[in-house]
């Protein structure tokens, strides 16, 4: 796999995220947290953005960022299932976002270095963001863990809906290592120092047996990706070109 | 939901040298959510490099009613505002 598949893997991770933080803008709890999540939606699809426009510079084929984003089915999708799983409740939201970010942050930092100008940029911008991510999701996941009973049963269960889908983090593609783009597995020790430290703080168990749930790479992907790329898509889709 | 959830006034300092000014209230269950939540909602633009979070209630304001015997004495006290003094050129912005 050469360098610009391998951005679009990232690429469409954020994308994905992105898009589905943004779902809340108008439908969340609070104030507070309807510009909270679109603001965290705003980074993750700036960084894809960047990624995608790289990838399609490296590729060679004309391809933008539209195209990328916006004139690709489901099947050529390349994010792992994490970031596609539905928002259902905050908790699950909050504790998807502190898994993705308790990645992407030691991630972002190693890529700092990285032999490719356009990675070493969006990284340099995005360590910040993700930094901030990682802090507003575990406060959350810290004060919803510990809080009531109701909201400690709704985190312990967003725990084992979700914690399946964390290995598909650190699969290595055949590019990643190579001086553009870090390695994926060498961030595990990170995340799982980050995670351990909140889990104790929230109060949550660590599931150390959970079998993992892949496929996301190759394009095999659950049945919500699909929807919502539908209404993602539409509206390119209905006026190809259109600009605003 | 937000009405378990206490008030906090938010301050912005929008650069250095100047003063934290009032900016709005948000809601936050404690002061670590009081200050990501006046973030998020009130630095979005670039407005702010420091930001102060107070609970509400801390705050003691004084009374409407009494406005008129607080504040209509100082109306008619005009040598208090140093409008009277020619300022030299050289001396720039006061």
């Amino acid at each position: 796999m050469a360098l610009p598949d391998a951005l679009l893997e990232l690429a469409d991770d954020h994308l994905v995220l992105g898009h589905r933080l943004s779902e809340w803008c108008g439908h969340a709890p609070m104030l507070e947290e309807d510009l909270a999540m679109p603001n965290m939606a705003l980074d993750l699809i700036g960084t894809a953005r960047s990624l995608y426009t790289r990838a399609g510079e490296l590729e060679g084929k004309g391809r933008t960022e539209d195209d990328l984003a916006y004139f690709r089915g489901e099947r050529d999708y390349r994010n792992i299932l994490l970031v596609e799983r539905p928002n259902n409740d905050f908790a699950q939201t909050m504790l998807r976002q502190l898994y993705f970010a308790a990645f992407m942050e030691p991630y972002w930092q190693a890529a700092l270095d990285s032999t490719d100008d356009v990675v070493r940029g969006v990284a340099g911008k995005a360590v910040k963001e993700v930094a901030y991510h990682i802090r507003h999701a575990g406060e959350w996941v810290i004060r919803l863990g510990d809080g009531t009973e109701e909201s400690a049963e709704r985190m312990q269960e967003a725990v084992l809906d979700l914690h399946p889908y964390t290995g598909e983090l650190f699969d290595e593609g055949s590019v990643e290592g190579e001086g553009a783009l870090p390695s994926r597995a060498a961030m595990h020790g990170a995340w799982e120092a980050t995670m351990k430290d909140i889990f104790a703080q929230a109060l949550l168990d660590w599931p150390e047996e959970l079998g993992q749930m892949r496929g996301g790479r190759t394009g095999q992907h659950g049945e919500q990706l699909g929807h919502m790329l539908a209404e993602m898509q539409s509206l390119a889709r209905a006026h190809p070109g259109a600009v605003w | 939901m937000t009405g378990e959830i206490p008030l906090w006034e938010v301050f912005i300092r929008p650069r250095n040298g100047l003063a934290h000014k009032h900016v709005g209230s948000i809601h936050a269950a404690d002061e670590v959510m009081a200050l990501q939540a006046a973030r998020d909602v009130y630095t979005r633009r670039g407005e702010g490099t420091s930001i102060w979070v107070v609970p509400s209630a801390a705050i003691t304001a004084s009374d409407p009613d009494q406005s008129g015997e607080n504040f209509d004495p100082a109306a008619d006290k005009i040598y208090r505002h140093p409008t009277f003094y020619d300022i030299p050129d050289e001396v720039g912005h006061m």
